[in-house]
């Protein structure tokens, strides 16, 4: 027997804003997708500079001799601010406020989200965060050189690079950057809980809004540890107080400091610290997912261990965090505890990724530009990972944990690994948000020089930190414990680390000429089941989903149902319209 | 249902479906700026809890000499205690639709927020004239840095009860401002707990 359907249950329009002139509709906008977009562009253009950055350290590494415009000082305020800007102000800033944004409202059938005048204020807050950063670097000594962990005391010593503006102005940004996350945060999970349509129950979430639902429960929980780490810092630094910094004697003069404790900063830096790994992580497995699910045509393997390992790593980032302290001294037993949780940490991870390749196994895959980039992280992230699993144990991390070994490990894990879930879902969701295709050859060409050029960059910087190169050091000199090697690897290192920047210039390039001029992307052309793609209008109209809300009858993975018109069928399809027998049990194995 | 048993669903089952068709999509019965406002409560919590915990581990450095506890900051509480119990009544009106009740407690609440913000600064002021600066000793540094970061969430607070007042005075129906009333006494209920948190600190150590 056919199954009937029961009536939705009924539930009130709210009632949406309207914005008037040109200025309200595209610059002080309330709209979501206009703030995603407003988002996303400021948060890559801090990127590039992020990128610039690193393209300068890597010619100081390569060259050392070479660049004379580059001296130590610089080299410390470079590695400073790639670090402080890749980690928070473009890949958090960019999957929580871009994607976030732009995905929660149309993922769960809102027409918005539930707050929209906070969520306006929330990007001009991180604007204002940005615009302090960057005024940093015109402040007299430049940005702060204190790495991107800002340990006191040195942090704030002078001595230190940018110990005068430069520090103070990078705690205020960022405690202006946590002030709009907080904003957007509570957009984002006020959205997933009570913003959603007709039908759609938690476990009906594409693993998408799972990923950015429950990052931004770990940064609302995480970003606090920062807040009052930079307040104090910042108090220490102005008013001269001691909360972190001890009895110091600098150039011979006994400071106002005395008996605070830096490793109590060390402690509330990690505990945000560590979560914020995940706060980038998450959003890029839930991406993933729906990635490889839609372009293998096939259900996402697991659904519900996938939600359960979503929040067990969740949940399990918060005990974790001393494993980036090994080397700062500590109770074995405190060390042994942290080593363990470390290591289960890698078992939600795992079941991850076994999922995602067991999704893949006997699919339908179809190599477009974003499976190939879903693949790609798949790859990316096994092997950080793995260097991971080598890092977390206390013996082994103690002697490689300054040298360029971690650099290599946490750059495949947090650097390129969501890197390549970024671009492959700027590949997919580019139709739906400009209505046009992205160029497939120049695109391809993008994925193979970013791929290749990555494991070019990080695989040789593996070796080099297992033959004892420091990081953060500006040159090595004479020392005789390193092979010549080393440093032909890392002139070669350079040589690929600026090609692979340069070649983003054709991503670009695609971005802005396929938004004109691309090719008319039919409607939901990766014929994906989830909401997002069916809008009425493609991109889709303020309001989302014209006159009435849709109603959704499904999971997002209904993809080869059987007797079904189509290989798959939209969450929001209803059952007597499907056909065969499959309204429901879509692709049940 | 609560929200972790939800997790054992099985959202491919035409069982499960039979169930999901009918859901609203709400997972919890409270309006939305109510369920706003508690997620925005949990995460200032977050904050205070970690400063309180900062603060004990401070504590136990050799440095640390006790604060005076000005007789000021006892009734300062006076004050907060009874700008809260003002728009508890301005609530409890509000559910009667006694408009003149709602006008009474929002007013007392506002202005004893203000009394009690001019009284803190009074206590700095003391305290600055007996010699405890925030550079002085990190008890405090402490005492201005929670003290401060209190106000400014009470300040905050004061901008919303400023929005409020504005629509009590100019003769709002009491339904339509029924819900703003009841946001700012949960807000006003919350930094009074926060604050007895804090001065005990203060007091015990």
């Amino acid at each position: 027997m056919a199954y009937v359907a029961p009536a939705p249950a009924e539930v009130e329009e709210v009632e949406l804003y309207h914005a008037k002139s040109f200025i309200t509709k595209y610059v002080f906008s309330q709209d979501a997708k206009v703030i995603a977009i407003q988002y996303s562009f400021t948060a890559i253009a801090i990127g590039v500079v992020g990128l610039v950055l690193s393209s300068m350290m890597r010619l100081q590494l390569g060259f050392p001799d070479s660049f004379s415009i580059i001296d130590p000082a610089d080299y410390y305020q470079f590695i400073t601010m790639h670090g402080m800007i890749m980690v928070i102000y473009l890949l958090t800033a960019l999957f929580l406020g871009g994607f976030g944004n732009y995905l929660i409202p149309l993922m769960v059938g809102a027409r918005d989200m539930v707050f929209p005048y906070v969520n306006m204020i929330s990007y001009w807050v991180y604007l204002l965060a940005v615009l302090v950063l960057v005024a940093s670097f015109f402040v007299e000594g430049g940005p702060t050189g204190a790495g991107w962990t800002l340990y006191p005391p040195q942090a704030i010593l002078e001595g230190t690079p940018g110990s005068g503006g430069g520090i103070i102005l990078m705690l205020v940004s960022l405690i202006f950057f946590i002030i709009g996350f907080t904003m957007g945060g509570l957009n984002y999970v006020v959205t997933v809980l009570q913003g959603r349509t007709r039908g759609m129950t938690l476990m009906r979430m594409p693993l998408t809004i799972w990923g950015i639902f429950i990052a931004t429960i770990l940064a609302l929980l995480a970003f606090p540890a920062l807040f009052v780490g930079g307040v104090m810092l910042l108090l220490d630094r102005v008013l001269e107080t001691s909360f972190f910094m001890p009895a110091i004697i600098s150039m011979g003069e006994q400071l106002e400091y005395g008996g605070g404790s830096p490793i109590l900063f060390q402690h509330l830096f990690w505990f945000f610290g560590h979560p914020e790994v995940y706060i980038v992580g998450l959003p890029a497995f839930g991406i993933v997912s729906d990635l490889i699910s839609v372009h293998a045509r096939r259900h996402i393997f697991g659904y519900r261990m996938m939600v359960w390992a979503l929040v067990a790593i969740g949940g399990i980032s918060f005990i974790v965090w001393a494993h980036h302290m090994y080397v700062s001294g500590m109770n074995p037993w405190f060390g042994f505890f942290f080593a363990t949780t470390t290591l289960i940490i890698a078992i939600p991870t795992a079941l991850k990724v076994y999922n995602w390749v067991l999704t893949l196994w006997k699919a339908n895959i179809r190599f477009t530009i974003p499976m190939l980039f879903a693949l790609g992280f798949i790859v990316t992230f096994v092997n950080g990972g793995i260097t991971g699993l080598f890092l977390g144990n206390t013996a082994i991390d103690v002697p490689l944990s300054d040298t360029m070994f971690v650099v290599a490990h946490f750059h495949m894990v947090m650097g390129v690994a969501p890197l390549m879930v970024i671009f492959g879902a700027i590949y997919h969701w580019f139709p739906l948000m400009s209505g046009r295709m992205l160029d497939e050859t120049l695109g391809r060409i993008h994925f193979w020089v970013t791929f290749i050029g990555a494991y070019s960059i990080f695989l040789p910087l593996h070796y080099i930190g297992f033959q004892g190169v420091p990081r953060r050091y500006f040159e090595m000199g004479e020392t005789n414990f390193i092979p010549p090697s080393v440093q032909d690897l890392n002139a070669f290192v350079t040589v690929v680390a600026v090609m692979v920047g340069f070649a983003q210039i054709l991503f670009f390039y695609n971005l802005f000429k396929s938004m004109s001029s691309g090719e008319i992307a039919e409607k939901n052309p990766w014929k994906a089941a989830s909401l997002e793609w069916q809008t009425p209008e493609q991109p889709p109209a303020h309001g989302n989903f014209g006159d009435e809300l849709p109603v959704v009858y499904r999971w997002a993975y209904a993809y080869g149902v059987p007797g079904a018109k189509d290989d798959f069928v939209p969450q929001d399809m209803h059952p007597d319209e499907v056909g065969g027998e499959g309204a429901h049990e879509a692709s049940k194995e | 249902m609560g929200l972790f048993s939800q997790l054992a669903e099985k959202p491919w089952t035409p069982e499960q479906a039979a169930i999901d068709d009918r859901h609203k999509g709400v997972e919890f019965s409270l309006p939305t700026p109510q369920f706003g406002l508690r997620v925005f409560l949990g995460f200032v919590t977050v904050i205070f809890t970690l400063f309180v915990v900062v603060y004990v581990e401070r504590m136990v450095f050799a440095d640390w000499k006790p604060m005076p506890e000005p007789w000021l900051l006892w009734v300062n509480t006076a004050i907060l205690v009874i700008s809260s119990i003002g728009l508890q009544w301005a609530w409890v009106s509000a559910d009667k639709g006694d408009a003149d009740g709602v006008k009474k407690g929002l007013y007392l609440g506002g202005v004893l927020a203000f009394a009690f913000l001019t009284g803190q600064l009074l206590v700095w002021q003391q305290l600055v004239v007996l010699g405890f600066y925030a550079s002085s000793n990190p008890a405090s540094a402490f005492f201005y840095l929670f003290t401060a970061l209190h106000a400014v969430h009470l300040l905050g607070g004061l901008v919303a009860w400023g929005r409020t007042a504005i629509k009590v005075k100019s003769g709002m129906d009491v339904a339509k401002v029924r819900g703003s009333v009841e946001l700012c006494a949960v807000y006003w209920h919350f930094l009074l707990v926060i604050w007895i948190v804090i001065f005990g600190l203060l007091l015990f150590t």
